[in-house]
């Protein structure tokens, strides 16, 4: 379903050009849900913009559904990938209602119907009626990450771009939108990509995990090798530490690697 | 007593059934926050009246008595049949007040309706594309900003000829550089919202994100600072009436009655100062106004 290959984000040209992810490939089967994980700054979300279309890439090829995309995406390419940030509080419009919010992708795709929509996709994703007229402000940080899903299931997309989703969120929160996400899954078979640096999150969720780290992919292996801690590389088993708490082997294993 | 409780309990209901009563609350809750303060709904009566004055001239006064020459009583002072005095060509001045109001008042929503549009419209496109199209409109902004206002204004009234009209152009001309800098702002800050990426994201044209995302955001800056504004261009075409270059005699307009009243100043005052007050009313209620706006949009985003 989606297929990266050699795929190369940079910023600037010539000595001064940054490369933000570079060589990353990996494919995720349709209805398979693909973990990125990372520290800050390892080109995990920037991966994820190039395949979302937001940010060009400047070299390598991306695939989604066998067709590969290109620079300026067409309303139908733009339709089967859609994306959930990690902010709920920005990711909302703050001057429109949940409903107003939910119609543009409506209109822009002309898809009809609006009222059965955006009241079946509210249901789906756990909010009620009394939300569907209320401004971002007076809804909850969860709330407001359920209108966010909602926003990008209301197109029916087939590929479901995750940012962090829940590290806005406190921690009971977190499990209940995860659940959420889960289900979604598979009641619409959504082939899923999400990017966190909590690996708890991304095992909870995701079957195949990808690991990066200065803007390349270092390390791919599953959640069952990451919770029983087969890992080969050096990073993930770094990694996987420090997820469990800082204790004292994990700044032995720092030192060592400075 | 029990109907205006429910339609209170309708507005305010934190989970509206309908577009329609999420909008209206979202009116009235400003609406409540706005007539907690005092010198704002000072401002707002005075621009009402403003309004209302201007609309019901006709009924108010005798239109014919605006322009009316009674040479025998010039220069009378205020009395119970010459409210405000009589001018030097024996005009009622009340009269001219209240139609001299329709004056200030067609200039004001003329100019507003000009300036806000483009300082929006350049503004907007500036902040949003960003790269040469920025840096172009940007520096023809400048370049206007550059002059000072009112020698500006002189320079394209004396061009144009004087009147109403080209007063406005005049006056629109050097206003609008203030609000595209302010839209350009406004859009920047909004520019990488998440908002702004998911609608992207969506297949959202430019011109869509703009129009339903962007300027919702940059409209209530604008238009307080309009308000804001609205002293400052009713002085300038006062200024401009007072030099000759608005409206032409012998149609009311508050500072070419100043300036016509400057040879009696000293011995008949309310020729010059009557109107000088309508002025600085005015001016001061639109201020008042745009203050509490602001106060009202501050609260609002906090």
């Amino acid at each position: 379903m989606i297929v990266l290959e050699h795929v190369t984000v940079s910023y600037g040209t010539g000595i001064g050009r940054i490369f933000a992810a570079s060589d990353v490939s990996f494919r995720v089967e349709e209805g398979a849900a693909f973990g990125l994980v990372g520290e800050s700054g390892s080109g995990k979300s920037t991966v994820l913009r190039a395949i979302a279309g937001l940010i060009p890439h400047a070299e390598g090829r991306v695939m989604l559904a066998g067709r590969e995309m290109p620079m300026r995406r067409s309303t139908s390419e733009r339709k089967m990938v859609q994306m959930v940030f990690q902010d709920p509080y920005g990711s909302l419009h703050p001057n429109q209602t949940v409903d107003q919010t939910l119609s543009m992708p409506i209109a822009i795709h002309k898809l009809g119907d609006s009222d059965r929509r955006i009241s079946s996709v509210l249901r789906e994703v756990g909010l009620g009626r009394e939300h569907r007229y209320r401004y971002p402000h007076q809804l909850s940080g969860g709330q407001r990450q359920r209108v966010a899903i909602a926003r990008a299931l209301v197109l029916e997309p087939r590929i479901l771009l995750l940012d962090e989703p829940t590290s806005a969120l406190d921690v009971s929160v977190q499990a209940e939108i995860l659940n959420l996400l889960a289900r979604l899954r598979q009641i619409h078979g959504l082939t899923l990509l999400m990017v966190s640096h909590d690996l708890a999150v991304i095992a909870h969720l995701c079957e195949r995990i990808g690991v990066m780290s200065n803007g390349s992919l270092i390390e791919l292996t599953s959640a069952e090798a990451l919770s029983s801690g087969r890992v080969t590389h050096s990073y993930t088993r770094q990694l996987l530490r420090s997820n469990r708490g800082f204790d004292r082997s994990g700044a032995e294993i720092v030192d060592a690697a400075s | 007593m029990n109907g205006t409780l429910t339609w209170r309990g309708w507005l305010l209901d934190p989970a509206p059934v309908s577009r329609r009563q999420a909008r209206l609350g979202r009116w009235f809750r400003a609406w409540l926050a706005f007539r907690r303060n005092g010198l704002a709904m000072t401002g707002l009566f005075v621009v009402s009246a403003l309004v209302l004055t201007a609309l019901a001239a006709p009924l108010l006064v005798d239109p014919r008595a605006a322009i009316l020459q009674v040479l025998t009583e010039r220069l009378q002072p205020p009395s119970s049949s010459h409210w405000f005095g009589v001018d030097e060509l024996g005009r009622d001045i009340f009269a001219r007040i209240v139609f001299g109001a329709r004056t200030t008042l067609i200039i004001v929503a003329l100019v507003s309706a000009i300036v806000t549009p483009v300082g929006l419209g350049i503004g907007l496109a500036a902040g949003y594309f960003g790269s040469w199209i920025d840096a172009v409109l940007m520096r023809i902004t400048d370049i206007f900003l550059s002059f000072p206002r009112l020698v500006l204004a002189l320079a394209f009234a004396a061009a144009l000829g004087p009147g109403i009209e080209n007063a406005v152009i005049a006056i629109a001309l050097t206003t609008w550089p203030p609000y595209a800098r302010l839209a350009r702002a406004e859009t920047l800050t909004h520019r990488r919202s998440e908002f702004i990426e998911a609608a992207e994201l969506q297949g959202a044209s430019h011109l869509r994100i703009i129009m339903s995302q962007i300027m919702p955001l940059c409209l209530p800056s604008v238009i307080i600072r309009l308000t804001l504004d609205m002293a400052g261009i009713i002085l300038t075409a006062a200024g401009l009436g007072f030099l000759g270059l608005a409206a032409q005699p012998p149609a009311p307009e508050w500072g070419a009655m100043v300036s016509s009243g400057r040879q009696v100043l000293l011995g008949q005052w309310w020729v010059s100062t009557i109107p000088g007050i309508a002025i600085f009313v005015t001016s001061v209620g639109f201020n008042l106004l745009g203050d509490g706006l602001r106060d009202v949009a501050d609260s609002r985003s906090s």
